[in-house]
């Protein structure tokens, strides 16, 4: 039984210009222990996808999928109350700016405890116990004597490595990490990269790892996920994609890799993502894409297992695995 | 945080010193003089209102009687009221614990309404709580108390007779004043005459702390809600809803926590306000406050308790605003650990 599956999930945000659809028709399975990178420019609709699965799409979002299921829960069908037992506890998040997502008022080892408090009660003295266990865990120095420290007295790397700690508190299956990294310094981006691998793989702990650095993804995940403008647009094993990418746009952003560059001149993929209000008639990438024909500019394309992959695209680029 | 005291406190003494030169000054541009209004229109002779003027020590010269009076004030004198007689310290302090009471509810009744009125209108942003909400508190927050107070007592007391028009408690009672507070002193006394007094006195209470509450409470509600959205908005709100926290506790633990600084700012600063606004409130209501007591100073040019009374008030406004300040400490950890 996978871990989680969604079918045909769409998040719909009311503007003035009518509804918008910030996230279309994905579809996602994830098994016990996977380790899938969700990667897409700013705005496709990574982080929206996610926050759907936890249930923190606020109204007026409006949340549908044909199957949302966790560990065999149906997800769509539970009460705020029930979900709540799940969120925090089976399923839990890290977000991109650790400083800002600690509450500035409350120690941390407070906001630790807190966790264990709703989901698993216990004593206070056992709490304080198991956390300091998790500060360890993540690799906080001396623990203990951080308990009562606050968030602007740590850095950024120590703030997400305490974010890491509440998420871990109550072993969830499924870890969803948003951009962890992005907002860190180089040198502690690695870091916690690491730190996310390995808890991943000693607790057989699922993880979904978003983010818009190909190299990241390159180096820690197994299979990718790729989003363009609300859609999905590619999925493949890890080392497949970066072989042998199916849709043109994943074969325009592996080019504009820096590392992957032969000439001197950076490839980049001309144009910019559509807005909100500018989205185009058939295959939302056409005015984008360098292979597009007249069938892409009218007709949508299906995402589809072809080639080995699934792909939202009506010509897949072709060409051997080797 | 001790430097941090040692210059607030420093900035007390300028400050001070400038209240007692403006009130000083304002209250002697008035027209008329304490003699002039104790006469009236009978009229006096030039010879006897000079010597009266000797006699109060108001014939000398403005700079000496300032620097008299300045001199006094630092050795803890306030001077002699010219009507009563009295020391202006023991008038004030007899006087305040009814102001002081007053304010006090007329401040929880701001703030227990206001704050859960605020916060749930920025929960439900938009709504028609919300907008219904903040109608009523900018109407309470623009209206005159005076006029207020007198539109209540016409509803409730004339019309529907369910609350007293006046005064801090029926004439059938006679409490001695013991602590100055009315509900204090009413169950203090034993005396079997004064059953029912303590309800009399609360009863008593109700209008006025509705009349001076209705300022804060529209501040109080207005800012709470602003504060509100801003937290709610913040990342750490959404932390705290993927702990898998119920919305009760998300709002009233992690996002009030972070509002709070700004709105108990504002209820400090409310003091001020209310000290204002009991002035009026006592004179509408006959309350025997700091109040009502400053406006017949001021009918009487007695110059020594208007501005005794004046000082005093603006030590406590003083005295509040620094305890707020060193409150934020304790209210926002940021401010706690700085240096």
């Amino acid at each position: 039984m996978p871990l989680l599956e969604i079918r045909n999930l769409a998040v719909e945000f009311q503007t003035h210009r009518g509804p918008f659809r910030a996230v279309d028709g994905v579809d996602l399975t994830l098994e016990p222990g996977e380790l899938l990178g969700v990667v897409g420019e700013s705005g496709s609709g990574k982080s929206v996808t996610m926050l759907a699965v936890m249930g923190l799409i606020a109204w007026p979002g409006k949340v549908t999928a044909d199957v949302m299921r966790f560990d065999g829960i149906d997800l769509m069908s539970l009460s705020d109350s029930d979900r709540r037992k799940i969120v925090g506890k089976d399923i839990a998040m890290i977000f991109q700016e650790p400083m800002t997502s600690l509450n500035p008022s409350f120690s941390v080892g407070y906001q630790i405890m807190e966790t264990l408090a709703v989901h698993e009660g216990g004593s206070r003295r056992e709490r304080r116990r198991r956390t300091i266990e998790l500060l360890e865990q993540v690799g906080i120095p001396a623990a203990a004597s951080r308990l009562d420290s606050f968030p602007h007295q740590l850095s950024g790397g120590m703030c997400q490595r305490v974010m890491i700690a509440m998420a871990i508190a109550c072993n969830p299956k499924l870890l969803i990490a948003d951009e962890p990294t992005t907002a860190l310094d180089v040198t502690i981006q690695a870091q916690i990269l690491d730190l996310l691998v390995s808890l991943s793989r000693e607790r057989n702990m699922a993880m979904v790892l978003i983010t818009h650095d190909m190299g990241v993804v390159a180096e820690t995940a197994q299979r990718v996920m790729v989003m363009y403008a609300s859609q999905q647009v590619e999925e493949q094993p890890a080392e497949r994609l970066f072989e042998q990418p199916r849709h043109p746009y994943t074969a325009a952003l592996l080019e504009a890799l820096p590392e992957r560059a032969l000439e001197k001149r950076l490839n980049t993929i001309p144009g910019v993502v559509p807005g909100i209000a500018d989205r185009p008639s058939g295959c939302v990438f056409n005015p984008r894409c360098n292979f597009a024909q007249e069938r892409c500019r009218i007709e949508q394309p299906l995402l589809e297992p072809k080639l080995g992959a699934r792909v939202r695209c009506h010509f897949p680029i072709r060409g051997d695995v080797s | 945080m001790l430097r941090f005291v040692l210059t607030r406190v420093g900035l007390v003494i300028p400050t001070f010193l400038g209240i007692i030169l403006l009130t000083f000054i304002l209250i002697r541009l008035v027209p008329g003089d304490p003699v002039q209004v104790r006469v009236g229109e009978r009229g006096i002779t030039e010879e006897r209102r000079l010597a009266l003027l000797h006699e109060m020590g108001l014939d000398r010269p403005l700079h000496v009687q300032f620097f008299d009076y300045v001199g006094g004030v630092l050795q803890g004198d306030l001077g002699i009221s010219i009507i009563t007689k009295k020391p202006v310290m023991v008038e004030f302090l007899t006087l305040f614990p009814a102001t002081l009471e007053l304010a006090f509810f007329a401040i929880l009744f701001a703030a227990s309404i206001g704050l859960p009125l605020g916060v749930i209108a920025a929960v439900r942003r938009g709504s028609a709580f919300d907008h219904t909400v903040m109608g009523l508190s900018l109407t309470g927050y623009s209206m005159p108390i005076f006029w207020w107070g007198l539109l209540l007592i016409l509803l409730f007391s004339v019309d529907l007779g369910w609350t007293p028009v006046a005064k801090r408690l029926s004439d059938d009672y006679f409490v001695d004043q013991v602590t100055g507070f009315m509900l204090i002193d009413t169950l203090l006394s034993d005396d079997p005459m004064n059953e029912g007094s303590f309800l009399d006195a609360l009863h008593h209470l109700i209008l006025p702390t509705v009349v001076l509450g209705t300022v804060p409470l529209a501040v109080i509600a207005r800012m709470t809600r602003s504060a509100m959205l801003e937290v709610l908005g913040e990342d750490y709100i959404r932390t705290a809803r993927a702990k898998g926290l119920g919305s009760i506790r998300v709002v009233a633990v992690h996002a009030l926590r972070n509002a709070l600084v700004p709105v108990v700012t504002v209820i400090g600063l409310q003091v001020g306000t209310l000290m204002g606004g009991a002035i009026l409130t006592e004179t509408v209501f006959s309350w025997p406050g700091i109040g009502k007591w400053l406006v017949e100073s001021i009918g009487r040019r007695d110059y020594p308790a208007l501005q005794g009374g004046v000082l005093v008030i603006a030590a406590l406004v003083m005295t509040v605003n620094l305890a707020v300040d060193l409150l934020y400490g304790l209210l926002n950890p940021r401010i706690r650990h700085r240096r």
